[in-house]
C-alpha cells in the first residue's frame, strides 16, 4: 500500500491518510476484506504520529468504508463497493473543475476544450492501438 | 506551593513559570499541559527559551516563579522520583567522552530501577554501535544514537527530546522519529519535544506550542490550530494597491496580479468579506505549521505566504 504524505501542502495529515486510503479503495487497489496495515506499522512506515493513524481509521469506520475486528486488525468493508462508485465520481469532479478552472484562467473557452479534450482521446486510442 | 495543580497523571505540568537570567527574561509567565499518550511540539526561534523550559522540566534549573510538576512531582525538590519517569536526550548530547559505549549503559543503569538489559542491546545492536568504542570519536549522529539508547532502555513513561533531529543525517533522523512513534504507539507513554524543524512537528505531533521570546503565544492541539488559519487566493476588480482588510487578515501578499492572505478564524466570514469587496475568489488552500509560525513571529510579513500558497506547490514528504 503506498501512500504519500507531505506538509507543505498544509491538509492535515489525518485528511490526507483518509482521501489516500479512499482513493486506493475507489481505484479497487485495495479490495473488499483486503486487510489495513496495523496502525504502528503505518506510522512507523510513513513517519508520522500513530495516533493520527487511528483517527483516520476511525473516520473511515464511521464512514462504513472500513471494519475493525478486535484484535484481529482493519479490513475494507463490503460496504466499500457502492461509496467507491461515488467516491470515483468525486474525485473525477475534483479533476474536471481544477481543469475547467485552468481553462477559464488561460482563456480558453468551453467549446475549445471540448475539442481539444476529443482531439487528447483520439491521440490516446492510436497510440494504445500501436502498442496492442 | 499550590496542590490544586498537581497532578499524577499529567506527564508535564508547567505553571506561571518565570525564569530571568542577569537582566534577560528567558521564560515569561509560562504554562502549559503535556498530556498523556501525546506528543507534544514545542517549537521557537533558536534562543525563544525551550531549552530552558526542558531544563526546568528536567529539575536543572529552578523556577524565580511559578511551577513545575513532572507526574505531580516537583523535579527541582523530588529529583528521584521524577526522573525515573523520564528518558531524556539533551540538545547537546551530554555524554562522558572518556567512556566506552559499554560503560556509558553500565554507568547509566542504576539511576533507573526499570533498566532493561536487553532491550539496551537490541537499541544498541540496531544502530551499531560498537560497544568497546570511545565516546570521544563517535560520529555526530552515533551520539545522538547512543544518546537515544540511554534514554529508552528504562521504557520510561516520559521521553524528554530537546531538538533530536538538528544537525542529523536524514537515517538517524529517521531512527529518532521512529524512536517517537514507536514510544506513543506503546499505550499510555508520552513525548515532549523540542524543535525548529516544522514539518517535522507537523508529522509526528499531537499538540504544539509556539514559543516567542519566552512567551507562549499558543498551545493547542495541532488540529485546532491548523483548522484556524486559511490561504484565501483571490483577484480584485481595480488592480491598484492592497485591499483595506480587517485584522483577521494577518499577512497578504501579491502574486502575479493575484492576493493571497492568511485568514485567522471563520472562512465563512473571509469569504463574504471578499464577496464585498468584489473580488474573485481564485483559490482556498490550508497553510503549513511553518506558514503559521512565520505569520506570528514577523506579524504583517508576507513572508508567510510563500510563493506559491497553491495546494499543487512544491511538497514536502514526513
Amino acid at each position: 500500500m503506498l501512500m504519500h504524505i507531505s506538509t507543505r501542502n498544509g491538509v492535515p495529515i489525518y485528511v490526507q491518510l483518509i482521501s489516500q486510503i479512499k482513493h486506493l479503495i475507489a481505484s479497487g487497489r485495495l479490495s473488499t476484506g483486503s486487510e489495513l496495515p496495523p496502525i504502528r506499522t503505518l506510522a512507523e512506515q510513513l513517519l508520522i504520529n500513530p495516533n493520527t493513524v487511528a483517527r483516520a481509521y476511525r473516520e473511515l469506520e464511521s464512514l462504513g468504508l472500513l471494519t475493525t475486528r478486535r484484535g484481529a486488525g482493519t479490513y475494507v468493508s463490503d460496504k466499500g463497493s457502492p461509496l467507491a462508485r461515488a467516491e470515483r465520481v468525486r474525485i473525477l469532479s475534483d479533476q474536471l473543475d481544477a481543469l475547467l478552472a485552468e481553462a477559464s484562467s488561460l482563456g480558453v473557452d468551453y467549446e475549445q476544450l471540448l475539442e481539444l479534450l476529443n482531439k487528447r482521446r483520439a491521440a490516446m486510442t492510436q497510440r494504445s492501438g500501436l502498442n496492442e | 506551593m499550590n496542590d490544586q495543580i498537581r497532578t499524577e497523571e499529567t506527564p508535564v505540568r508547567v505553571f506561571a513559570l518565570t525564569r530571568r537570567f542577569g537582566k534577560k527574561t528567558a521564560l515569561d509567565d509560562v504554562s502549559l499541559d503535556v498530556r498523556p499518550g501525546r506528543v507534544f511540539g514545542l517549537v521557537g526561534e533558536n534562543g525563544a527559551g525551550k531549552t530552558t523550559l526542558m531544563r526546568h522540566v528536567m529539575g536543572l534549573l529552578r523556577p524565580n516563579a511559578g511551577s513545575v510538576f513532572v507526574f505531580g512531582q516537583n523535579p527541582v525538590t523530588q529529583p528521584e522520583e521524577a526522573l525515573r519517569r523520564i528518558g531524556y536526550l539533551s540538545e547537546n548530547r551530554d555524554l562522558p567522552n572518556w567512556m566506552r559505549v559499554r560503560e556509558t549503559l553500565a554507568f547509566t543503569k542504576p539511576f533507573f530501577p526499570d533498566w532493561d538489559d536487553r532491550f539496551a542491546e537490541e537499541l544498541r545492536e540496531m544502530f551499531g554501535l560498537d560497544p568497546t568504542e570511545k565516546v570521544k570519536s563517535l560520529s555526530r549522529g552515533q551520539r545522538a544514537q547512543l544518546g537515544l539508547t540511554l534514554a529508552l532502555a528504562h521504557r520510561p513513561p516520559l521521553l524528554v527530546l530537546d531538538e533530536p533531529s538538528s544537525g542529523l543525517d536524514p537515517v538517524v533522523r529517521r531512527d529518532i522519529l521512529t524512536a517517537i512513534i514507536r514510544t506513543v504507539a506503546d499505550e499510555g507513554r508520552t513525548v515532549f519535544l523540542s524543535s525548529h524543524l516544522l514539518d517535522e512537528v507537523e508529522c509526528v505531533a499531537d499538540d504544539v506550542a509556539l514559543l516567542h521570546n519566552g512567551r507562549v503565544l499558543f498551545s493547542a492541539p495541532l488540529e485546532d490550530v491548523k483548522a484556524r488559519y486559511h490561504f484565501f487566493t483571490f483577484r480584485l476588480k481595480d488592480n491598484d494597491g492592497p485591499p483595506l482588510l480587517p485584522k483577521e487578515a494577518i499577512a497578504i501578499r501579491r502574486i502575479a496580479g493575484e492576493w493571497t492572505m492568511m485568514w485567522i478564524g471563520d472562512k465563512e466570514a473571509a469569504r463574504a468579506l471578499l464577496a464585498e469587496k468584489q473580488a474573485t475568489i481564485v483559490e482556498e488552500s490550508d497553510p503549513s505549521l511553518e506558514d503559521i509560525f512565520i505569520s506570528h513571529i514577523r506579524p504583517g510579513d508576507p513572508a508567510a505566504i510563500p510563493m506559491s500558497a497553491k495546494s499543487d506547490a512544491k511538497r514536502r514528504s514526513c
